[in-house]
C-alpha cells in the first residue's frame, strides 16, 4: 500500500494511483478495489466505475510485453489492417489476448502520434512507424530473444521522480 | 577545424526514435570513436520533416546542414563523405533550413522545435525562450489578456473559441483558488502537433501556461497527457524539473510574488478525455463523463473552480505573442482566422510532417506543394480533416482555404490541424462505418443518440456494405445522423455524423458496390 501512501496527497489521486498500481504489477488485481475505495473514502462502485472506464486499464495479468497495433485513420490509409490480421495470425491471439509462451498481449490503440510514419506499433513503450509486416515479425522476434535490446524510458525520467513540490 | 568539437544533432522525437534514430546515434558515437574524431552530439526535437527522419544535421559555418533519412548502416559512408564538414552524400540535403518543404513555412508556435536540445534552460534562453513571461511579469492581468485578445488567437485544439474572451472571463471570475489546465489529450488520428512539440520544445509550453496562470490569477496547473505518449509525459516531467530547479515554476518566480505550480497527469487510453469537461473529470479522478454546460469551465471548471483549458498548441502561441505583441502574430492569417496553424500531413503521404502555415493555405497547396501527393503513387480520392470526427472531402474541395469559418461552412474542420490522407485504394464505406465504429468504442455514454445511435449507425452500414435494402437504410443513416447531431452534448456524438455524411455524399458510389454486383449478378443469370 505505499502507492497509496506515495499518492494520497494528490488532488484527483485515484487515476494516478492506479497508473502507479498497473505499473508495479501490470494490471490492477480485482482485490485492489475495495482497498482502494476504503483508502480513498469511495464507493467499491466508484473506483470499478473508473477502472472500467478506461481502456489502458487492464484486469488481467498480461504477457511479459505489450504490444500496440494503431487502428486509426492514418495508419489504416497504409494498411494498418492488413497489418492487424497478420500479427493476430502471427502471435495467434485475437486483441487483447496473451500469446501461449505468456510473451506477448495484443492491444489495439486509436493513434500513437506517429501518424506520417504510419502504420504504427507500440512494444511496451517504444514506438515503431513504417511496420510492414516482415518489420513486425523482426521486431517481435528481437523482442522476444533480447528483451532488454529495447531502449527503455530511463525510469528515473517516470513519474515517481517527478516534482511533487506542491502536495496540496 | 581543429581545437573545435563538432556538433551532431539526431532527434529523440518518438517519430524520429520509431524509424532508428538511437541506433543511428549510437552508430555515430562508435564511428567516431573508431576514427578517434571528437564530437558531441545533442539529441533535438524533430524539425518536422519526418518523411526524413532520422534527419542528421551538422552543424557548419554556413549553418546546420541535413543528411536523411540515416540509418545505422549509412554511417560509415557518411564519414567517408565528410559530412562532419558538410560534405556531399546521396542523403545529403544542404542546408536544412534552405529545403523548401522548410523554408516556404513560417515557424512561430514551432519557431526553436528541432533547433534547441528540449531539456536545456539555457538553449531555450539563446532561442528567445522565457523573454514573454518575462514581459507578462512586468504587466497587469488585463495588459496580458488584452495582448492576447489583440492577436486573435484561437483554441487550437479544433473548437477554435477565441482565447483572450476565454482568459478574460477566467480573469473577472471571483473565487479562492483557480486553475491552468492544458489538454494534451492529444487524440485525433493525423495529428501529433502537440506530441512534437512538447518533446521538441517543452519550456515553450510551460512559459506560456505560466503567462495563462498569471493573466487571470491562478495557482496551479495541469497539463493532461495521453498515457499513449510515454516519451512526451518523461520529456514535460523533466522540463518541469528543470524549470521548478531554475526558479521559472513554484512560489515567487523569478523574484516577483508570481506563484504557479505545475504538475502532469495522464490519461488511461480514453479519447473522450479530449472534451474539455470529460478531461476536467478524468483529472479529478473520476469517469472521463462529459458535462454539460453551463457552467461554463470558465467559471466552474477543476474541483468547481474557475478554470483555464487550452489546447497545448494555444498555449504554445502565447510566448511569442507576449513577446512579440499581439499584432506581430494578428498580421499572420485570414479573415477571422488569424496567426499560424501547425498542419499536420499523414496517412499516405510522400512528404508527411509538420507544416506550419498562415491560415488561408489551400489543401492542394499542402497535399500536392508541401506534401508530394501519395507515397504510394497512386492519386488522392479523399482527405479526412480535423481528425476522426472531421468530414471527407474529395479533390473537387482542395482549393478550400484553410480558415475556421470557410471549413464549417462545408461540415468540415479546421480542428487541430491534421490532414489523413487516402489513395484510390479506400473504400469510403468502410471509412463511414469506421467513424460509427469508433464512436462506439469511445463513447463516454452519458447522451443516449451517441451511445446508443453509433452501434445502429454501425450496424445499419454493415446492411448497406451488404447491399441490403440500400436506398431505404441510407435514409435511415441520414435520419440518425441528424439525431446524433441534434441529440448529444459534445462533438462525439455530435460530430461523429460529419465523416459519415461526407462520405456518403461525396462517394455515393462505394455505398453501392454490393447492390451493383447483386444486380449484375441477376442479370448474368438470366
Amino acid at each position: 500500500m505505499t502507492i497509496v501512501e506515495d499518492n494520497r496527497h494528490l488532488r484527483g489521486a485515484l487515476l494516478p494511483i492506479l497508473h502507479a498500481l498497473q505499473e508495479e504489477f501490470g494490471y490492477i488485481d480485482e482485490q485492489a478495489i475495495p482497498l482502494l475505495a476504503t483508502e480513498l473514502n469511495l464507493s467499491r462502485a466508484d473506483v470499478h466505475g473508473v477502472v472500467s472506464f478506461y481502456h489502458e486499464f487492464r484486469r488481467e495479468k498480461p504477457g511479459r510485453h505489450i504490444i500496440k497495433v494503431c487502428r486509426a485513420e492514418a495508419c489504416q490509409s497504409m494498411g494498418a489492417n492488413a497489418l492487424v490480421d497478420h500479427v493476430k495470425k502471427r502471435l495467434q491471439v485475437d486483441f487483447h489476448g496473451t500469446t501461449a509462451d505468456g510473451a506477448f498481449t495484443l492491444e489495439p490503440v486509436f493513434c500513437l502520434g506517429n501518424c506520417a510514419l504510419s502504420p504504427a506499433v507500440m512494444i511496451d513503450e517504444n514506438l515503431h512507424g513504417r511496420v510492414s509486416p516482415d518489420r513486425f515479425d523482426a521486431l517481435a522476434a528481437e523482442t522476444r530473444a533480447n528483451p532488454t535490446a529495447h531502449q527503455q524510458i530511463p525510469r528515473a525520467l517516470s513519474h515517481k521522480d517527478s516534482h511533487k513540490g506542491h502536495a496540496q | 577545424m581543429s581545437g573545435h568539437l563538432i556538433t551532431v544533432f539526431v532527434p529523440r522525437d518518438s517519430a524520429a526514435l520509431s524509424v532508428g534514430a538511437d541506433a543511428v546515434a549510437a552508430a555515430i558515437r562508435a564511428e567516431a570513436a573508431r576514427r578517434d574524431l571528437p564530437l558531441r552530439i545533442v539529441r533535438n526535437g524533430s524539425r518536422g520533416m519526418l518523411y526524413l527522419e532520422p534527419l542528421v544535421e551538422v552543424e557548419t559555418a554556413d549553418g546546420r546542414v541535413a543528411y536523411g533519412p540515416v540509418t545505422p548502416a549509412d554511417v560509415p559512408g557518411l564519414f567517408d563523405a565528410g559530412f562532419l564538414t558538410g560534405g556531399d552524400h546521396a542523403l545529403g540535403h544542404g542546408l536544412t533550413e534552405e529545403i523548401p518543404y522548410f523554408k516556404k513555412q513560417e515557424r512561430l508556435t514551432f519557431a526553436r522545435c528541432g533547433i534547441i536540445d528540449p531539456l536545456s534552460v539555457e538553449d531555450y534562453r539563446a532561442h528567445g525562450g522565457f523573454r514573454g513571461l518575462e514581459n507578462a511579469l512586468a504587466m497587469s492581468q488585463a495588459e496580458i489578456v488584452k495582448a492576447v485578445t489583440d492577436s486573435g488567437l484561437r483554441g487550437r485544439g479544433g473548437a477554435g473559441f477565441p482565447t483572450g474572451i476565454k482568459w478574460n472571463t477566467v480573469m473577472q471570475a471571483k473565487a479562492d483558488e483557480k486553475f491552468v489546465c492544458c489538454n494534451a489529450d492529444e487524440g485525433d488520428s493525423g495529428t501529433f502537433a502537440d506530441r512534437m512539440i512538447i518533446e521538441g520544445d517543452p519550456f515553450c509550453l510551460i512559459e506560456g501556461m505560466t503567462i495563462a496562470a498569471i493573466a487571470v490569477g491562478a495557482t496551479s496547473g495541469y497539463v493532461y497527457m495521453r498515457s499513449e505518449y510515454p516519451h512526451a509525459t518523461a520529456t514535460l516531467r523533466h522540463a518541469i524539473k528543470l524549470a521548478y530547479d531554475e526558479g521559472w515554476l513554484g512560489d515567487n518566480i523569478h523574484g516577483t510574488n508570481r506563484t504557479f505550480h505545475l504538475d502532469v497527469r495522464v490519461g488511461a487510453g480514453a479519447y473522450i478525455c479530449g472534451e474539455e469537461t470529460a478531461m476536467l473529470e478524468s483529472l479529478e479522478g473520476k469517469r472521463g463523463m462529459v458535462r454539460a454546460k453551463p457552467p461554463l469551465p470558465a467559471l466552474e471548471g477543476l474541483f468547481g473552480k474557475p478554470t483555464v483549458v487550452n489546447n497545448v498548441l494555444s498555449l504554445c502561441s502565447v510566448p511569442i505573442i507576449l513577446d512579440k505583441g499581439g499584432d506581430y502574430y494578428r498580421d499572420f492569417g485570414v479573415g477571422r482566422s488569424r496567426g499560424t496553424l501547425p498542419f499536420q500531413l499523414a496517412g499516405n503521404i510522400r512528404n508527411g510532417g509538420i507544416v506550419e502555415k498562415a491560415f488561408g493555405i489551400t489543401l492542394h497547396e499542402l497535399l500536392y506543394d508541401f506534401g508530394g501527393g501519395t507515397i504510394t503513387g497512386r492519386p488522392i480520392r479523399a482527405v479526412q480533416v480535423g481528425g476522426p470526427l472531421g468530414a471527407y472531402l474529395p479533390p473537387s474541395q482542395f482549393d478550400l482555404p484553410k480558415d475556421y469559418e470557410a471549413f464549417a461552412a462545408q461540415e468540415a474542420m479546421v480542428g487541430h490541424g491534421g490532414i489523413v490522407v487516402f489513395d484510390d485504394s479506400v473504400d469510403m464505406a468502410q471509412q463511414a462505418r469506421f467513424a460509427m465504429e469508433f464512436c462506439v468504442a469511445e463513447s463516454c455514454g452519458k447522451c443516449t443518440p451517441c451511445r446508443i445511435g453509433s452501434t445502429r449507425g454501425m450496424e445499419t452500414l454493415d446492411k448497406i456494405i451488404a447491399g441490403k435494402n440500400v436506398d431505404a437504410n441510407l435514409e435511415l443513416l441520414a435520419d440518425l445522423c441528424d439525431v446524433m447531431v441534434d441529440g448529444s452534448l459534445c462533438a462525439m456524438g455530435g460530430m461523429t455524423p460529419y465523416p459519415v455524411r461526407s462520405a456518403v455524399k461525396h462517394f455515393p458510389e462505394d455505398f453501392r458496390k454490393k447492390q451493383h454486383a447483386v444486380r449484375v449478378t441477376h442479370i448474368a443469370a438470366e
